[in-house]
């Protein structure tokens, strides 16, 4: 750990929150899927709870495509209560009482870990588009490089929704000795056409915003927002769900009694989708966007696990081949965008492997975006399965 | 423990002991329908199996998490396709035949799955269902059969020989019979149950070898 500092600050934070930044040198570079060789890194991640003397109860919460390192803490730009602040914090399921509960933002993201807003080496300027094309194994390798230098050898548990479900599955692929238990919810072993499709509209999106400027905006004073304020707004109703938005905004009219024939937005949806796309816009870097999705489009478990092996094909089942983890993976009833099909793959596979696994598909109308929400089934889940697996760790 | 579900309420029913004898110590085992898992505790803590659950109901797959089992919510006609062959060593189907919807793809799908099947039914060729429906005209209710005929979710009741008959038809040989009497008492014979098992038995339990 030669080169490397952290920096800690807890000042403002929620309670036992800890704000950190790791720095890895020139000579601790990540290894790209890509084959290229990132140097420096600088990952930033929150902690919460104590980690114990045999560093036996870390849990790795993993966040999804827009989140960020702030799971249980306010978030310091838009002042909100943490992505999962329903799921980890003193008695709640994952029990920060308990529990040493770390979360890093992502490689490639822009709360702080090394992505394209952050300075080339080589040209004393932003990456933009000359950052490297990043995957979801590279997410994994950088969270395990990270993992190490806190001289943690094996997570207690790897949790995470979506994205963060991805990089569960990864990290069981990749470091199963290094994973006790794990909880994909609401994630698939590789990204769907559909998905990828979705993903497309938002990268032409901004693309298509001139302020883009092939992303080289950071230091003019043009920024995409147009362009990255429609992909969220795109991408947001692929979090939820027909039922839950007919039951929020219904055809309501927003601030009038009648249409206006005109393109205002007359719909409380359409007001709703706007204001999703604005403020995501103060809190989010495009060309991160444009990364991150790209991330995800990439992702093939057993594509990808096979090349690393040396094969031309193989199977789901072959990427946990001899796991020792205990899984609980999880989906909801009205995800159309990771429906149940794509958790019960994961769980074949995990089945022909002969894992220790448990699967459950909770009854919801709230799409998607369950896994963020009040969905007690859920906490249940996770409740129940975090403490026997505790029990089984002797923790 | 801070946060910590409280266990969930124990069943008790007079199989499950009785199963939990015929399972051999150590083995793999999938139990289909396995409820809210109270026969996987037993297993797993009496015979050190490595157990796994396979459950319709939420209530039940959530139970069965808390208690730190392996359960995989599914549905037993449409979901065992997806295990492999031999995957276990013994497949348990408990009082849940009856409630399938294709019992013999059901067994069909155990015995491919299962080195060993074990099945537990109530029996419908009991002398009292007999005498019910010769004398009353009526389906029967039972304490083994609690229910209507319009409500119950037992809607392939068998008897025991017409059990063991499906047993010929799919190649499985019986290898123990366990004859549970109305009083908790148990009989365990070799081999299939006789015409006397099969008028006196309220509920039986097969342990079977695929051929």
């Amino acid at each position: 750990m030669t080169n490397a500092e952290t920096i800690t600050d807890t000042e403002g934070q929620a309670s036992g929150a800890q704000a950190c930044v790791h720095r890895f040198g020139m000579d601790q570079p990540l290894q790209l899927d890509s084959g290229v060789k990132l140097a420096p890194v600088e990952i930033a991640y929150q902690t919460y709870g104590t980690l114990n003397a045999d560093k036996s109860n870390a849990v790795l919460v993993c966040h999804a495509l827009t989140g960020d390192q702030h799971a249980a803490n306010r978030h310091p730009v838009t002042g909100k209560d943490g992505w999962w602040n329903r799921m980890v914090g003193p008695g709640r399921p994952i029990d920060t009482d308990r529990f040493f509960v770390i979360c890093q933002n992502v490689i490639g993201g822009c709360s702080g870990t090394t992505g394209p807003t952050a300075i080339n080496p080589a040209t004393d300027k932003p990456y933009g588009l000359e950052f490297p094309v990043i995957t979801i194994g590279d997410m994994v390798r950088a969270q395990a490089m990270l993992v190490e230098a806190l001289g943690i050898e094996q997570l207690f548990c790897v949790a995470g929704g979506s994205m963060g479900g991805m990089q569960v599955l990864e990290w069981c692929a990749s470091y199963p000795e290094r994973v006790f238990s794990a909880m994909p919810i609401a994630t698939a072993a590789r990204h769907s056409a559909q998905n990828i499709a979705f993903h497309e509209v938002g990268r032409q999106a901004i693309m298509a915003d001139p302020n883009w400027q092939a992303g080289a905006y950071d230091g003019s004073d043009a920024y995409p927002s147009k362009g990255l304020a429609v992909a969220r707004m795109a991408a947001h109703i692929t979090y939820l769900s027909e039922a839950a938005l007919h039951r929020k905004f219904g055809r309501n009219l927003q601030d009038r009694d009648a249409v206006t024939y005109g393109f205002d937005a007359d719909f409380q949806i359409e007001s709703y989708l706007r204001y999703q796309g604005s403020t995501f816009v103060d809190r989010f870097d495009a060309n991160s966007y444009l990364y991150i999705t790209r991330a995800m489009d990439y992702f093939d478990l057993a594509a990808d696990h096979a090349r690393r092996m040396g094969c031309d094909t193989g199977t789901l089942a072959d990427a946990f081949r001899g796991t020792e983890t205990r899984f609980c993976v999880a989906s909801f009833t009205s995800d159309w965008l990771y429906p149940t099909s794509e958790s019960r793959q994961v769980v074949h596979a995990l089945n022909a492997v002969a894992a220790n696994v448990s699967f459950v598909e909770i009854e919801s109308d709230k799409g998607h975006d369950a896994f963020l929400l009040d969905e007690p089934e859920l906490h249940d889940t996770i409740l129940g399965f975090i403490g026997a697996s505790a029990r089984a760790r002797g923790l | 423990m801070a946060a910590a579900m409280p266990a969930p309420p124990r069943a008790t029913r007079a199989d499950l002991a009785r199963i939990a004898d015929l399972v051999t110590p150590g083995a793999r085992v999938l139990d289909v329908g396995c409820g809210d898992g109270h026969l996987l505790e037993i297993l797993r803590d009496e015979r050190k199996v490595d157990g796994r659950g396979l459950e319709l109901s939420q209530t039940g797959v959530n139970a069965c998490v808390a208690r730190g089992l392996s359960v995989i919510q599914g549905d037993a006609d449409t979901d065992l396709e997806d295990y492999p062959d031999r995957a276990f060593d013994f497949v348990v189907l408990s009082q849940t035949i009856q409630a399938t919807q294709n019992p013999r793809e059901v067994l069909t799908q155990m015995l491919r799955i299962g080195e060993r099947v074990i099945v537990s039914f109530p029996n419908f060729g009991h002398w009292k269902v007999r005498a019910h429906l010769a004398l009353h005209g009526r389906m029967p209710v039972t304490p083994a059969l609690g229910y209507e005929w319009w409500e119950t979710p037992n809607i392939h009741l068998c008897t025991l020989r017409d059990f063991t008959a499906l047993c010929d038809v799919l190649g499985a040989r019986v290898e123990t019979t366990v004859l549970l009497g109305m009083n908790g008492s148990a009989d365990t014979k070799n081999g299939p149950p006789g015409w006397w098992g099969n008028a006196t038995a309220e509920q039986a339990i097969f342990l079977l070898r695929s051929r």
